[in-house]
């Protein structure tokens, strides 16, 4: 992994990543890739692949509304709302 | 050099289920914000998604209505990205393994050919919330209450070559989905919502050229618009000496301009992987025949039958089958009319002019089926002429309750055979000169001259005498 491919992996997943700690990153990402080569050299050729690692199948429900209206409890946590919206810095794109 | 338009369309629809596609909360348009937003919507750490049965049972039925494919497996994947009103970070979406494979649709040409346009897919996601960026102190409010409302996507091959093209294919999914009842069909709470790849190509290229995405339209006319737009820009950008740029494009309705979306240095690096949290989704065979089976009429199948039972012509039928609103409306009409042909004429021409100049839906129209057919039945036990039919239908228009009353209260009526017999009389008594002209005149003449006589029986009944009869009581009598 080089310093420039980490860079992107942190902004895509908003991660904030200091210069001092992305040698560091890169080479604890590297080993674990090392492992996945590890894997990849199975040969699965046969073999479907998972969706999930468990052998099940979804249980659908029934369409019913079951929630009721729980604004004030989830935006008492919210660190800024008005006129019943959360608000977050200003996103234009 | 001749230009060929390349365009292949994706089409969100929104389901009309009760609930959201993984939690309990409704999904009714029109609540204050964030009060249909519950803890899964708004991805409180630890909940857990529960996929909607109805919202597959209706992905399957839009399936068999395109003659797709249907996923029997079915897999929910993670697309990652951040936006404020995405609040998990990510939109649980299909990709490899969605539930409606390769199908078709087949549209009609404004000269009556027949085109098909290839489905490449159809997959079930979950809808965004909704970002208001008014100013809240420089702030962006969000309201989650879309969060988690069902959509299938429908991904078509590029296999349109004209906006007229989109906009035929577009017409006919929205038919399809209402028509299937699986939708409201009510593009303007942003029931169905079209982003447009579009390219241009030197005619005879194989090859594709660039395309740009524009996103979010969500009416025909904005996407006709948006079509012709974009594809002279691209024109003149190559004719130009210049190239097209892959990118996004976002139209705003109230310039009906389209521009670039910033573009993003990392943009569809969406990292997609399957959700953890959901497990593969597997109908069986049983499941999707009971669908095939209870799959209410289709707008092919109903202009088919429009035809045949009602001897309708094919463009007549086409108008009339297309939405299942229309249909429903005709079929009402003539059943209370007992006359198919006068019922279809009535619609497309009398009541369609007024619900378009008051821009309502037929379910909004201010005269019934029952009235409408009613008032054909009075054209043809002859009470009424075409012309007093209109004045009776504009009494309905604003609010009368019954064809009778009106006629009644309002003294539309023809004139009676007696009565008009009685007038018809009178005025030849009181015109002797005319009258003696008449006689004296030849066969081209008189026909000019009788015009006369209508007009005094027309001006002595208020324009109530049957224009047929009088005519023909008029030459009698004349001799």
């Amino acid at each position: 992994m080089e310093a420039k491919e980490i860079e992107k992996l942190a902004k895509l997943a908003r991660l904030e990543i200091t210069q001092e700690t992305i040698d560091e990153t890169a080479k604890s990402i590297t080993e674990v890739l090392a492992l996945v080569d590890q894997l990849q050299s199975a040969d699965t050729g046969d073999i479907a692949p998972m969706a999930h690692p468990l052998d099940a199948v979804q249980v659908l429900r029934k369409d019913e509304v079951t929630e009721s209206d729980t604004r004030e409890q989830l935006q008492a946590i919210a660190p800024a709302t008005e006129d019943g919206l959360y608000l977050v810095p200003k996103v234009i794109d | 050099m001749q230009w060929e338009t390349v365009i292949g369309l994706e089409v969100h629809v929104q389901l009309a289920t009760q609930s959201k596609i993984f939690s309990g909360s409704s999904t009714a348009f029109g609540a204050a914000p964030n009060t249909q937003a519950n803890a899964i919507d708004v991805a409180m750490p630890g909940t857990l998604p529960v996929p909607n049965e109805q919202a597959f049972r209706y992905a399957v039925m839009f399936g068999l209505a395109i003659n797709a494919d249907i996923g029997k497996r079915s897999v929910f994947e993670r697309k990652n990205y951040f936006y404020p009103d995405l609040p998990k970070g990510y939109q649980t979406t299909q990709l490899a393994e969605p539930i409606v494979g390769t199908g078709y649709v087949d549209i009609t040409l404004e000269n009556g050919e027949e085109k098909r346009i290839r489905i490449h897919h159809a997959h079930l996601e979950e809808d965004a919330g909704k970002s208001l960026h008014e100013d809240f102190h420089g702030m962006s409010g969000i309201d989650l209450n879309r969060a988690g409302t069902p959509l299938i996507e429908i991904v078509s091959e590029p296999d349109i070559r004209s906006s007229d093209e989109a906009v035929a294919f577009a017409r006919k999914l929205h038919s399809i989905v209402t028509s299937l009842g699986i939708c409201d069909g009510d593009m303007s709470q942003g029931s169905m919502r079209f982003d447009v790849n579009i390219s241009v190509r030197p005619k005879g290229q194989e090859e594709f050229g660039t395309r740009t995405e524009t996103k979010n339209l969500n009416s025909f006319k904005f996407m006709e618009k948006c079509i012709a737009q974009e594809v002279e820009r691209q024109i003149e950008l190559i004719e130009d000496g210049g190239k097209v740029e892959q990118q996004t494009r976002l139209y705003d309705g109230d310039t009906h301009t389209a521009k670039a979306m910033r573009s993003k240095e990392e943009a569809n690096d969406y990292r997609y992987f399957p959700c953890p949290d959901l497990l593969p989704v597997i109908l069986d065979d049983q499941y999707i025949d009971e669908i095939r089976q209870s799959l209410p009429e289709l707008p092919d199948a109903r202009a088919i039958r429009f035809t045949s039972e009602y001897g309708l012509s094919p463009y007549d039928a086409g108008i009339l089958s297309a939405e299942a609103d229309v249909a429903a409306f005709f079929e009402a009409t003539t059943k209370a009319s007992s006359d198919a042909k006068l019922s279809a004429n009535w619609i497309m021409g009398e009541l369609s002019a007024r619900l378009n100049a008051e821009e309502l839906s037929i379910g909004k129209s201010k005269v019934s089926s029952e009235q409408l057919g009613k008032l054909i039945t009075r054209i043809k036990d002859e009470t009424l002429t075409s012309k007093l039919a209109k004045q009776v239908f504009d009494h309905l228009w604003q609010g009368a309750a019954d064809v009778d009353d009106v006629i009644e209260t309002q003294g539309f009526k023809t004139t009676g055979d007696d009565e008009l017999a009685g007038i018809v009389d009178n005025i030849i008594a009181s015109n002797p000169q005319q009258v003696d002209n008449y006689r004296a005149a030849d066969e081209i003449k008189r026909k000019k001259m009788i015009g006369f006589f209508v007009g005094q029986v027309m001006k002595a009944t208020q324009g109530q005498a049957n224009p047929q009869k009088l005519n023909a009581l008029l030459q009698e009598k004349l001799g």
